[in-house]
């Protein structure tokens, strides 16, 4: 084939692709049928259950930061910048990335499997002769619960991280605990940490909607629901890094 | 609702294949207010696709579908099914819901919780099945109870068109006697509009008003219940005393 014609077609492919996915978020945003009870069951699993991962998560990452900017900052010494680079990492960077990865890992897989399921055993088409939209019964309360549930989980996480480097920098890199506090506060903004919230709301509705795009189009049987899974987490994880990478260049260039 | 004398659904040269297999071939159905059509046909014959496709479950590749006279547009679709009810083959039981709750699940718009719970009882000792199940969730139930759970489902809401795929497989022949008098009991009853996929000759005798035959991908045979049994379509006698294919 003739390769400007592949490209081509690839290209409108891909934008096809992406105008489907934003009718499909933006009609599972404002589906009509909205229902407290169903946004609560889905706050509940799909933020205070990742709050284990997540804490877990951070605290490794921040111990490990600590860690890596002190053996960097002895080259010019510059050890006594850890606390702060520590928590400008965390907050806006590695708690939303992180955060929103381990959400992807959890709730896009379970969210493609649960949907995927449904749609195989036929229980979506069952919604259909009942008069509920489908949309507005299942995508609407995992949007709204991703969008709210996963910047709430990016702020326990950047404190969760801060205090994995500051048990770090007070055990063995000779920090007092209130100096590493005190100099960590010193040089954040709070832009810092709102940015890495947004950032968390972003790449909350990021793995719902990867977990309910694939989970509807899942193919027959079980197959198609695990498909359905594995493309879920795959999509969202990209799909975070990439929405990452453009955030941060829109908010700090 | 206008088109009064029309049927309540109309079906013209319906086609639908899934990669080369064409599966329905030009199928022409219509089903009149009150009656009930039970269709027959082989294991694969294509009854589930039909019906799907008339929900417009499925997309149909051609052919016209109407309901109450008008065109199916997603409009229409969504006014036919206020008033519908649907027995899936595998039941479709919501499984994260309480086997209550998967009856009640259209009256909990229209009502209060305590009632549409009692109609939900009401309906399940209906189909045979007392209010120690109702509780239960779908996944504990046996594969004859999630049937009758979804039938009890179906009619909930005292619906004007009611499908039922296959409603006695899997049920013993006294349940599935039960079951056969229930569905034309509400035909008779309620004036329901009734369409069943069946393979049980005792049911097609109980249930139908009239009968199709679905085969190669369209109807061969359509008929008065009574007429069925003196037709001389060798497809249709074959099927009826359940001669052994060739
Ligand atoms: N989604 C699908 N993809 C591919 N093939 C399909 C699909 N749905 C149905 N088919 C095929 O269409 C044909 C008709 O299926 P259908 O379920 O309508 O049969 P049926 O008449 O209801 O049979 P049974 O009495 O066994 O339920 C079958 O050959 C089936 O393999
Ligand atoms: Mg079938």
């Amino acid at each position: 084939m003739n390769p400007v014609r592949a490209i081509g077609r690839a290209t409108l492919e891909l934008v096809r692709g992406v105008g489907a996915v934003a009718i499909f978020a933006a009609r599972g945003l404002a589906a009509p049928g909205f229902q407290p009870r169903l946004l609560a069951e889905q706050l509940l699993r799909i933020g205070w259950l990742s709050l284990p991962v997540v804490g877990l998560t951070s605290l490794f990452t921040g111990a490990a930061l600590a860690l890596q900017i002190n053996a960097g900052g002895e080259r010019f010494q510059a050890g006594d910048v850890v606390p702060a680079i520590v928590a400008i990492g965390m907050v806006r960077e590695l708690g939303p990335v992180l955060g929103g990865l381990m959400v992807a890992a959890r709730v896009a897989s379970s969210i493609a499997a649960e949907i995927g399921s449904m749609r195989v055993t036929e229980q979506i088409d069952a919604l259909v002769t009942l008069s509920t939209d489908p949309m507005g019964w299942l995508v609407t309360p995992r949007l709204w619960a991703a969008i709210l549930a996963v910047p709430v989980l990016v702020g326990v996480g950047d404190v969760i991280g801060i205090m994995g480097g500051w048990l770090v920098g007070t055990t063995t890199l000779g920090f007092t605990s209130q100096g590493y506090l005190s100099s960590s506060w010193a040089y954040l903004e709070s832009w810092d940490v709102v940015s890495g919230l947004i950032k968390g709301a972003a790449f909350g509705a990021i793995v719902a909607l990867a977990g309910c795009w694939f989970g509807m189009r899942a193919g027959r049987g079980a197959e198609g629901v695990g498909r359905a899974t594995t493309n879920a987490v795959v999509a969202a994880s990209v799909a975070i890094l990439a929405a990452n990478f453009v955030l941060t260049g829109l908010f700090f260039t | 609702m206008n088109g009064h004398g029309a049927p309540v659904i109309e079906v013209r040269g319906l086609t639908k294949g899934f990669g080369a297999a064409r599966v329905l071939d030009g199928v022409d159905l219509s089903v009149v207010r009150g009656e009930s059509l039970v269709i027959i046909g082989g294991s694969g014959a294509g009854k589930s696709v039909l019906l799907r496709s008339i929900l417009g479950l499925e997309r149909p590749d051609g052919g016209a579908i109407l309901l109450g006279g008008q065109p199916a547009t997603p409009q229409v679709r969504a006014d036919f099914m206020r008033d519908f009810g649907m027995l899936f083959q595998n039941a479709a039981l919501f499984d994260s819901l309480p086997v209550w709750r998967n009856v009640a699940f259209r009256l909990m718009t229209s009502l209060p919780r305590a009632e549409a719970r009692a109609r939900a009882l009401d309906r399940l000792a209906r189909v045979g099945l007392g209010p120690e199940v109702a509780d239960r969730m779908p996944s504990e139930l046996s594969g004859g109870m999630r049937k009758r759970v979804a039938l009890a489902r179906a009619i909930a809401a005292d619906p004007r068109v009611i499908f039922f795929d296959e409603p006695t497989t899997g049920l013993d022949p006294q349940r599935a006697a039960s079951i056969n008098a229930l569905i034309r009991g509400i035909v008779d009853e309620t004036g329901a509009t009734a369409v069943t996929i069946t393979h049980d000759m005792t049911s097609v005798r109980s249930i139908a008003d009239r009968v199709a035959m679905l085969a190669r991908g369209r109807l061969i045979w359509q008929g008065d219940v009574a007429a069925m049994d003196s037709a001389d379509d060798p497809e249709l006698r074959g099927f009826v005393e359940g001669r052994p294919l060739a």
